[in-house]
């Protein structure tokens, strides 16, 4: 298991590395680039630009010295912000992306589990139909809908929580409440709907009328014979899902005015802020692979026919 | 009642009359098991034969109500246990009958235990579930049925999983589960039918012999009347849902009268006949049970088949010896007549 874990993580490297590059080429090859203005340039002052940014050199040049650089963990100048480099930014929003995930992913977790169980369980009864009905909302109603409902129910109305504002920023604990809610809802509609069709499937399957036919309780059943095999489908999901909800929660962050790391996502693209897109690309990246090594782990400690060697 | 001071109702452990079990599907009711009755001893060997969709597996999952509902409902029928009608339990006494007084083994030993615990906690479970025992004493005890069922080392296989198991073992391991509570009676499901051919005959005799030794009853489900041969004393042949025949096993070999019972012993490969390199088979598909209308549902497949055997089901017939069959040959104008 071990030697298993050392040989993901270094695997980890050479991925990482194509992302980066093909991350690097593809967005060169876009039109425009980050000084096209509406207004075009003076020539002069183009070329002193281009000059100091050495995108004058042969682009595998470029790639060599970027690489190079992002080796030594430098992800270099923004093309677009003057004050800092891309590094800063970064560092600056992604905590503030991950804890607003981390726990809009519990909140899905928890919420999603349970009541996936219990509409399983509760197969056609009024518990089932309503929260699949939930899910159905959270599934097919954007968060940009799901948000300003919330602020205008719970801040306008109720006076609960702010409408907006970051506790990091000053502004209390009480402004996360509402966008980890918000963000939470998408995930917890799709771990509901997977707790309740995988937990269905299991309470079908063999052994459990062999647990049946032994006498054991309902509640034993569930709890003991079929919790861990109607988990890994969850598990599999979360995986990608969390690593989305840290990078992607764009919405949430705009609507809630949370400064985040998803904002960049969109800026950057729009800016062609070559460093900063591939610098998003490379923080998603390491986050995700991350992510898929753990949930390997995670499913291989519930079920017992996995092994790693 | 004149039952209860018969002598024979100490011999009768488990008594099923008249049970119907049914399934709601888009294409209509499924009458899977329709009003079979029979009777299982203290200590008998019970085959149920039939080819694959008669109703055998319903039958057996009746009697432990573990049809599943919806869409199945046991809609008519009795199913005593030593007197007791099983199908009035309440959910609790239900759950203190399963394991402990009859107990399964399925016919998919890979599906049959749960991947995800270990052998030892799956065993000591079941033993805990119906006997007061600290755990250690119920590790003892699955070691010792384990050992019993003949899996070596034991004392160390036990904590594995069940993948680290051939099928051939994990049945074994099921019977091992299955009888550790002393239950009254076995159902065996098919219990070899998805095991290797060499394999078969072991854990067909390792039943045999445990059964004999712990008093256990049996009611061996099987397609195979081969297998029913070597044995079971008594056999009831089922097609579509309902028993059309039953008797001793020497009685059902030695007189086999249902044209399709008839039809399944010609189908047995034999050593002792010799054939011209075919084997029997009886022709046609078996019925589709969905609204079934009122007829002998063999009457499609079958060689004798007359003019009554379209229209009405045939009663049952007793030849002497609790030999009885469903077949019109069997019944005379007489009695027809006066139906
Ligand atoms: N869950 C179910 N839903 C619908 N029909 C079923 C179900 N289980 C069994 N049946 C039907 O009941 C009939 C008897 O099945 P079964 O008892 O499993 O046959 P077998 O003799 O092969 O064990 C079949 O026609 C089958 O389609
Ligand atoms: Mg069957």
């Amino acid at each position: 298991m071990t030697k298993y874990i050392i040989r993901r993580l270094l695997g980890i490297i050479p991925t990482l590395l194509v992302i980066i590059t093909i991350s690097f080429f593809i967005i060169r090859v876009a039109p425009g680039g980050p000084f096209d203005g509406e207004r075009a340039l003076p020539e002069v002052v183009k070329r002193n630009i281009e000059a100091k940014y050495h995108m004058n050199d042969p682009l595998i040049v470029q790639y060599g010295r970027y690489m190079f650089d992002v080796l030594r963990g430098d992800l270099g100048p923004s093309y677009r912000y003057k004050d800092h480099d891309v590094n800063f930014y970064i560092f600056q929003s992604l905590p503030n992306s991950m804890i607003l995930g981390a726990i809009a992913i519990s909140l899905s977790i928890i919420f999603g589990i349970t009541s996936g169980m219990l509409a399983a369980v509760k197969q056609n009864t009024w518990v089932d139909y309503l929260s699949m009905a939930l899910a159905v909302v959270g599934i097919s109603v954007p968060l940009f809908v799901i948000g300003p409902v919330l602020q205008y129910i719970f801040a306008m109305r109720l006076g609960w929580f702010p409408t907006s504002g970051w506790f990091r920023s000053g502004d209390g604990w009480k402004t996360i409440v509402l966008p980890a809610l918000t963000l939470a809802f998408a995930d917890f509609a799709t771990i509901a709907r997977l707790t309740r069709s995988s937990m269905l499937e299991t309470l079908r399957s063999d052994y459990i009328r062999t647990a049946k036919a032994k006498g054991m309780k309902p509640s034993a059943i569930i709890f003991k014979h079929s919790m861990k095999g109607a988990m890994l489908p969850i598990v599999s999901y979360l995986g990608p899902a969390f690593a989305g909800i840290i990078t992607g929660s764009v919405v949430v962050e705009t609507v809630f005015r949370i400064p985040g790391l998803g904002r960049f996502f969109v800026q950057s693209s729009f800016n062609r802020d070559y460093t900063l897109i591939v610098g998003v690309v490379i923080v998603y990246s390491v986050i995700l692979v991350i992510m898929n090594f753990l949930v390997d782990i995670v499913y291989s400690l519930l079920d017992p026919r996995i092994t790693y060697k | 009642m004149t039952n209860a001071t018969s002598p024979d109702t100490y011999k009768r452990l488990l008594e099923v009359k008249g049970l119907q079990t049914y399934f709601k599907t888009d294409a209509g009711i499924v009458k899977a098991v329709d009003g079979i009755s029979f009777t299982l001893n203290k200590g008998e060997t019970l085959g149920i034969v039939g080819e694959s969709g008669s109703g055998k597996s319903v039958t057996n999952l009746s009697i432990m109500r573990l049809i599943p509902s919806p869409p199945g409902k046991i809609v008519g029928g009795e199913v005593l246990f030593e007197g007791k009608d099983i199908l009035k339990l309440s959910e609790s006494e239900l759950r203190h009958l399963r394991g402990n007084d009859i107990s399964m083994i399925f016919q998919d030993p890979m599906t049959s235990l749960n991947p995800f615990l270990r052998i030892s906690t799956q065993m000591i479970e079941t033993i805990r579930l119906h006997k007061t025992m600290s755990r250690k004493e119920a590790l003892a005890k699955s070691i010792e049925m384990l050992k019993l069922v003949g899996i070596p080392a034991a004392e160390e296989r036990i904590h594995s999983y069940p993948h680290q198991f051939s099928g051939g073992m994990r049945q074994r391991v099921m019977i091992a589960m299955a009888l550790s509570c002393e239950a009254k009676i076995l159902i065996a499901d098919e219990p070899t039918t998805a095991l290797d051919v060499t394999i078969q005959a072991q854990i067909l005799e390792l039943i045999q012999e445990l059964s004999k030794k712990l008093d256990t009853a049996v009611i061996l489900i099987t397609h195979d009347l081969g297998v029913v041969a070597g044995m079971c004393d008594t056999v009831c042949v089922m097609y579509a849902g309902k028993i059309v025949e039953k008797a001793k096993t020497d009685d059902l070999y030695a007189k086999p009268s249902h044209p399709y019972t008839f039809g399944l012993i010609q189908s047995v490969p034999r050593l002792d006949k010799a054939h011209d390199g075919k084997l029997f088979s009886i022709e046609g598909q078996p019925p589709n049970v969905i609204d079934l209308p009122p007829c002998c549902p063999f009457h499609p497949r079958c060689h004798k088949a007359m003019d009554i055997c379209r229209t009405k089901y045939p009663p049952t017939k007793d030849l002497g010896n609790g030999h009885e069959v469903s077949c019109w040959l069997f019944i005379d104008e007489k009695e027809h007549s006066h139906e």
